[in-house]
């Protein structure tokens, strides 16, 4: 594929809001977590939650969408400027070719939640004000995107579970690629609900402290929320002020065929769609200077993902999960941890995997248990969802 | 704008009095009438037993009308890349999801908790055919059949090799049907391939719009296209059952739509 510049990119996660707070947990190895006390849940497990999402005014104009999920975005949009970098494109490409692909896991599904609670005990109605098709409905994160940066090309939510985020990277770049669009807003936006953290937990794949990802005594995931968001343009007409821009090289894709909510045991999937993005971007694995890992944290992902990339990459590479930092934000960690390898590409740090003290013998990989400053050109990020839905996105400095 | 151009080499249709596309384009063809008797919809054979009995009503659809696409097109399943496109995925998991968590017990089924993915159907897809393709599926609430196909076409062209592409709903039980009118179970598959394909039953060029999307004649079908997102692609169909060339408009979103050239 033609490497695409990735002119902005932004995200909002409980390490911090936009870039510099996100570099500046990174380099302090300063996690987000602590325990759950989310709304009425009664877990014993840790969340990552966004501190004054419940604050964040949505504009008059789209009040139809007032929730959560869609708050979040508006936070995020509201970071490093990106809204207004957006608008600056729609100005260069024009407002109807620019698609907006954001991927969500349960988008506003928290308020259909609590209305349920609200029923109408004869007639089980629920409450007055109800908006299914604003907050609850997958595309209503997307649609209320296009609406707050007034873009006017193709729009879809992407939902692949935990995978969610990092197919629309590679959606747009396919359509860019396609001619239909100059310019694409892609990211990814999820929040705490009760049915992802009641939902884990009832499979027995929540930690009860924090998460520890590649840790002998891993015992799960712990729970996040993001918004995370990238521009990706045909080309970059890049200001001295600015950063350069990040580049996407590759985006590889698989399923798994093998089970609904556990990876293939020895990473097939996984594999496959590593050594995708590497044959996309025509870029050789030894090329490539750190991996950030899917690193859920759960016994089995972590094992399935280090034979995975040790069979594609050797266990030199460095490489690390950042969610016992930020939680795993689900739908939304493909552009987060999108966002981080751009932080690593450009400021030449690499984070370390927090909570791993004691190493797990069984999984080989070369990871980074401190930050370690290095500069790198290329980096990888693994995304993985229910249902064996796999994604793999390799970024660059250069093209 | 060029457009994206592709052929279509198979087609699946189930929905209310729709068992399958032969009777659905003879019913779009104006050879047989049109009787909206509740949709049926097959157990998924291709599933192993505990995944069958265990399978939705959407799961059931989605598996059924990729079958008929898959085997209209002679095509292997294993090989095929695939979109799936559906507005609310499983609305009784859903529901059922809603129920539990607004008890004071809170007792999810981790079944019920892996089904509710959205990419749950493409999930037993993969897992019932062995098929480890790269697989996405995607939302866009009533505009969700052209979101697919302009993700699907997108993909054929880029990747020059064929995708199925899966567009289909049902509908949720009460409180939420009040909120979200979805009439029956109603989906939509084609199999599009790169343009040149010898088997092809027609040709599609594919461009962005701005013109008003293209509604159905007889009144009966019309009220069917606006009943279901997946419906919306029912123009295309009518074409395709009447070897007829022409052009549609078909609804997308309020600022752009999806205009359809068919060569048949």
């Amino acid at each position: 594929m033609t490497p695409l510049p990735i002119s902005h990119f932004t995200a909002t996660s409980c390490i911090g809001r936009g870039l510099a707070a996100t570099l500046l947990a990174l380099e302090q190895s300063r996690s987000g977590l602590k325990p759950c006390d989310f709304e009425t849940v009664t877990l014993e497990t840790q969340i990552g939650e966004v501190a004054g999402v419940d604050a964040v005014r949505i504009p008059a104009a789209l009040q139809a969408f007032d929730c959560r999920n869609n708050r979040l975005a508006q936070l995020g949009l509201e970071q490093d400027g990106f809204a207004a970098a957006v608008r600056a494109s729609a100005a260069r490409w024009g407002s109807e070719r620019m698609g907006v692909f954001i991927g969500t896991s349960t988008a506003g599904i928290l308020e259909t939640e609590i209305a349920f609670r609200q029923r109408d005990p004869v007639s089980g109605a629920l409450p007055k004000g109800f908006d299914y098709e604003h907050r609850q409905n997958s595309f209503s994160v997307s649609d209320y995107v296009r609406r707050a940066l007034e873009l006017r090309g193709p729009a879809f939510s992407l939902s692949t579970a935990c995978s969610s985020s990092a197919k629309a990277f590679a959606v747009a770049q396919r359509m860019i690629g396609a001619g239909l669009i100059d310019a694409a807003v892609v990211g990814g936006v999820d929040s705490l609900c009760l049915t992802t953290l009641y939902g884990f937990h009832s499979l027995q794949l929540t930690a009860r402290g924090a998460c520890r990802p590649f840790d002998l005594k891993r015992d799960g995931l712990s729970i996040g929320e993001a918004a995370a968001f990238a521009l990706l343009e045909r080309d970059a007409e890049t200001k001295a002020d600015d950063g350069a821009p990040i580049w996407l090289l590759g985006c590889g894709e698989s399923s798994d065929a093998h089970h609904m909510s556990s990876p293939h045991p020895e990473g097939a999937g996984a594999r496959m769609a590593m050594r995708r993005a590497l044959d996309a971007a025509a870029v050789s694995a030894a090329d490539v200077g750190y991996i950030n890992l899917h690193g859920t944290g759960t016994p089995s992902n972590d094992s399935a993902e280090s034979l995975a990339v040790s069979a594609v990459f050797g266990d030199d590479t460095p490489c690390s999960s950042t969610k016992a930092a930020t939680g795993h934000t689900l739908g939304a960690a493909g552009a987060l941890e999108a966002v981080v390898c751009a932080l690593a590409l450009r400021h030449g740090l690499l984070p370390a995997g927090l909570n791993r003290t004691e190493p797990d013998p069984q999984l080989s990989l070369n990871y980074l248990t401190q930050p370690r400053h290095a500069a790198i050109s290329t980096a990888l990020s693994n995304s993985f969802g229910f249902g064996g839905v796999n994604c793999a996105l390799l970024l660059g400095r250069a093209a | 704008m060029t457009g994206l151009t592709v052929a279509i080499e198979g087609v699946g249709v189930l929905g209310p009095g729709l068992p399958d596309w032969p009777a659905s384009a003879a019913v779009l063809a104006g050879r047989a009438s049109y009787q909206p008797l509740r949709t049926v919809l097959p157990a998924p054979s291709v599933l192993p037993p505990a995944e069958r009995r265990r399978a939705g009503r959407v799961i059931k659809l989605a598996l059924a009308i990729g079958a008929e696409a898959v085997a209209h097109a002679g095509r292997d399943p294993r090989s095929l890349a695939s979109v799936f496109t559906s507005s609310g995925g499983d609305g009784d998991n859903c529901h059922e999801m809603c129920v539990a968590l607004a008890d004071s017990e809170r007792l999810i089924s981790p079944t019920r908790f892996h089904n509710s993915v959205h990419n749950a159907a493409a999930g037993y897809w993969g897992i019932g055919y062995g098929c480890t393709e790269a697989s996405v599926t995607l939302c866009a609430y009533d505009a969700s059949f052209a979101a697919g196909l302009l993700e699907a076409a997108t993909q054929v062209t880029q990747q020059s090799r064929p995708v199925l592409l899966l567009a289909y709903d049902s509908d949720y039980p009460p409180p939420l049907q009040n909120h979200r009118r979805i009439a029956d179970a109603f989906g939509l598959s084609l199999l599009l391939a790169p343009a040149g394909a010898v088997a092809a039953l027609a040709t599609l060029r594919l461009t962005l719009s701005q013109e008003t999307a293209s509604s159905l004649a007889r009144p009966e079908l019309e009220a069917l296209r606006l009943s279901c997102p997946a419906a919306r692609g029912l123009p295309l169909l009518e074409h395709l059952a009447q070897s007829r060339s022409g052009r549609v408009i078909l609804d997308y979103l309020d600022s752009v739509r999806l205009a359809v050239e068919i060569v048949a």
